[in-house]
């Protein structure tokens, strides 16, 4: 048996050893007209295979840059600053321009947030799927490659006759998928999807959220999803990690987030969430997201945060993580002081 | 069903475009106090010996051939007959040879200098600007497109005068004006071929160097927008190499609105075409056109007026049928 055998039949024997997607000590900066605003801030978080990771935020605290940086394809004024991506072994960042463009789809692929337009309006969806294959896979036949390509459009309960329609053709959850086709067509190890149902009816959404983890078991890719919605989230990742100006100031398993948050940040966001409880009462955080252009020294929630003491306003909290492997960026965390979450 | 009524409302406004058209080229020459047939006779007439009764006698019985005393009414639903056929009727000044003679003759030089011209300013100009907007092309592709733009001021015939006195006469590289050398006479072969080519090449060059400029600027404008488009970034995602997504995810797009620019380009660049013809004496229909103005020759500029309109409404009608082929997205409208 080979490594992808072994992976494909027991995820859990290699799954259980290295991470698969590594991302280490990641910065982009932005360079704006109107001054540098650090858009991912010394940013590190491992996923393992079949693993899957959601991350939340408010708009603007930079989830799109994060998945950009990874495929790296952050365009001007954005930079990378520093970092480094390891994807099963390989540093994407050290790979030159044509490896590069080998990898994205091949080990590492990306669904667009805006998937409604994300489709050439003048070429076939059959076409646009064949010409992602033959970018990357050489020595395949025309009859694979069709193949291939209705294989992934079935696996995302799309109909074959699909191949042959234009994007106008279809509805705005039959592009979605599309795009789930596309980017699993080369079973990449990681596949980031940002925002995969925000623009879509809530039945839509969970059969989006459905086939992405069917698919996500099929191949055993980790999986990153990105969106607002915690309560969908929760249905569907093992892990939230919630951003804030740049940063995962939480990163934990998802019965952690919602029964016990640490940081004072996710704390508010679970608030937030509607319960029969407080029906009616709407809650949100105080103070508005800060601009990256003059963020407030020390910790940068602290202007908001209820719990704020001195050393918040003075001094820049660091990573610490717990031994169940939650990482918590705030002051007040102690993670020794770690009681198992009562449930 | 919604195809064949798409067709039948097309051609029904291609039937009413010539039908305008024909009928203010119809009226307009009658709506002037000036009297065609006369004028020429009276002309001729001052040439030669002089006697008012004989040429009113001449002036009535041409009339009366041309069907000129007859009713308006009558002469209108005849003359429409007759446009239908590309009937426009006799040269005054070349009687009997018929305008669509004339046209016929004259067109196939102008067909080719200007189809030719406006194809290759529309090639050139659309990938340069292309190019120029393209982030990734590098950067002494992108300078290409600036000097036509710093031309497109300069109207063709200025452009024609330049090139004549540079390239023609200083330089004596391209001959200065004809179809083709005097003394050669046409036929199917290479030196022939080549001598028509050599003639074509000043007064192409003087329709296209100014062209260039537009359609990269139009086409610059398309492309930033269409490069900043989800579809194109996810070409990238998709790991695409850069020429496939340039190809077919950027320019076939930025393409799309610059395909109804060419229609509209054929109907502007005519004007140019025949003030350049003139030029480089070609014989091509604005040659005739401008012979026919100085003569006084009626039937002559008014067919030839009818016969462009008519001619571009038709190409107008005809690229419509080609835009589903290009944008998926027309085909059930
Ligand atoms: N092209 C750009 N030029 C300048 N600043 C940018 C650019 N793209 C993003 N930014 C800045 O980077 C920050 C993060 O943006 P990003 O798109 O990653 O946010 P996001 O978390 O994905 O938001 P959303 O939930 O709205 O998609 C924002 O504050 C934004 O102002
Ligand atoms: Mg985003």
């Amino acid at each position: 048996m080979n490594v992808e055998q072994v992976q494909n039949t027991h995820p859990e024997l290699v799954s259980a050893e290295t991470p698969v997607l590594q991302v280490q000590n990641l910065e982009v900066t932005y360079y704006t007209d109107a001054g540098r605003a650090k858009a991912l801030d010394d940013l590190s978080f491992s996923l393992k295979a079949g693993e899957k990771l959601g991350i939340v935020g408010e708009s603007g605290s930079g989830k799109s840059t994060l998945a950009l940086a990874m495929m790296q394809m952050i365009k001007s004024p954005g930079r990378i600053e520093g970092g480094q991506v390891y994807v099963d072994g390989t540093e994407l960042m050290a790979l030159n321009a044509e490896d590069m463009r080998r990898s994205r789809l091949q080990k590492i692929a990306y669904i667009p947030q805006g998937a409604m337009n994300s489709l050439n309006p003048v070429m076939r969806i059959g076409a646009q799927m064949v010409d992602a294959v033959i970018s990357h896979v050489e020595n395949e036949s025309k009859a694979e490659t069709k193949e291939r390509c209705m294989l992934a459009l079935e696996s995302v309960d799309l109909a074959r006759g699909t191949f042959k329609m234009f994007p106008h053709e279809l509805s705005g959850g039959m592009k979605q998928r599309v795009c789930i086709a596309i980017g699993i067509l080369l079973q990449p190890q990681v596949i980031i999807a940002d925002e995969p149902t925000s623009a879509l009816d809530v039945v839509t959404q969970r059969q989006v959220m459905e086939t992405i983890d069917r698919v996500r078991k099929k191949i055993n890719a980790a999986v990153i999803l990105i969106g607002h919605d915690m309560g969908l989230m929760a249905q569907f990742v093992d892990k939230v990690a919630v951003m804030y100006a740049g940063r995962l100031v939480e990163v934990s398993t998802v019965r952690q987030m919602f029964t016990d948050p640490q940081q004072p940040y996710s704390k508010a966001l679970i608030n937030c969430l509607p319960n029969l409880d407080n029906k009616g009462v709407f809650q949100g955080i105080p103070g508005l997201a800060p601009s990256l252009l003059r963020l407030p020294g020390g910790c940068a929630f602290h202007p908001r945060c209820e719990l704020a003491r001195d050393i918040c306003k003075t001094s820049r909290p660091e990573p610490q993580s717990d031994k169940s492997g939650r990482s918590v960026i705030c002051h007040l965390f102690d993670k020794e002081a770690q009681n198992e979450p009562s449930s | 069903m919604a195809t064949l009524l798409l067709i039948a409302r097309r051609f029904g406004f291609l039937f009413v475009v010539i039908w305008a058209a024909s009928t203010i080229t119809f009226f307009i020459p009658r709506l002037s106090s000036v009297n065609p047939v006369r004028e020429r006779f009276a002309e001729l007439a001052r040439l030669g010996g002089y006697n008012p009764d004989d040429l009113e006698r001449i002036v009535a019985s041409f009339s009366k051939q041309f069907g000129l005393d007859r009713p308006l009414w009558d002469q209108y639903v005849d003359y429409l007959g007759s446009v239908l056929r590309l009937d426009f009727g006799y040269s005054l000044n070349r009687y009997p040879v018929t305008v669509t003679e004339l046209i016929m003759q004259s067109l196939p030089w102008t067909i080719g200098l200007l189809l030719v011209s406006t194809l290759i300013a529309f090639l050139i100009g659309n990938l340069l600007g292309a190019i120029a907007a393209w982030p990734r092309a590098p950067g002494w592709a992108r300078s290409f497109s600036t000097p036509f733009v710093l031309f497109m001021g300069v109207p063709p015939v200025l452009m024609g005068v330049l090139l004549l006195f540079f390239v023609g006469f200083r330089l004596k590289l391209l001959p200065l004006g004809g179809a083709y050398s005097i003394g050669l006479v046409p036929e199917w072969s290479w030196p022939f071929a080549m001598d028509l080519l050599r003639h074509q090449v000043l007064p192409a060059l003087a329709l296209i160097l100014g062209s260039i400029g537009s359609w990269v600027l139009t086409m610059r404008g398309m492309g930033i927008t269409i490069q900043g488009e989800d579809y194109v970034n996810f070409a990238e995602h998709k790991g695409l190499r850069g020429w496939r997504i340039f190809k077919d995810y950027y320019l076939r797009n930025a393409l799309l609105p610059q395909v109804t620019g060419f229609a509209l380009a054929l109907g502007t660049v005519v004007t140019s075409a025949i003030i350049v013809e003139g030029l480089f004496a070609l014989p091509g229909v604005g040659t005739v056109l401008i012979n026919a103005i100085r003569a006084n020759d009626f039937p002559v500029i008014y067919g030839i007026v009818l016969f462009i309109t008519i001619a571009i409404a038709t190409i107008m009608t005809l690229m419509e049928f080609l835009y589903p082929l290009l944008d998926p997205r027309i085909k059930n409208q």
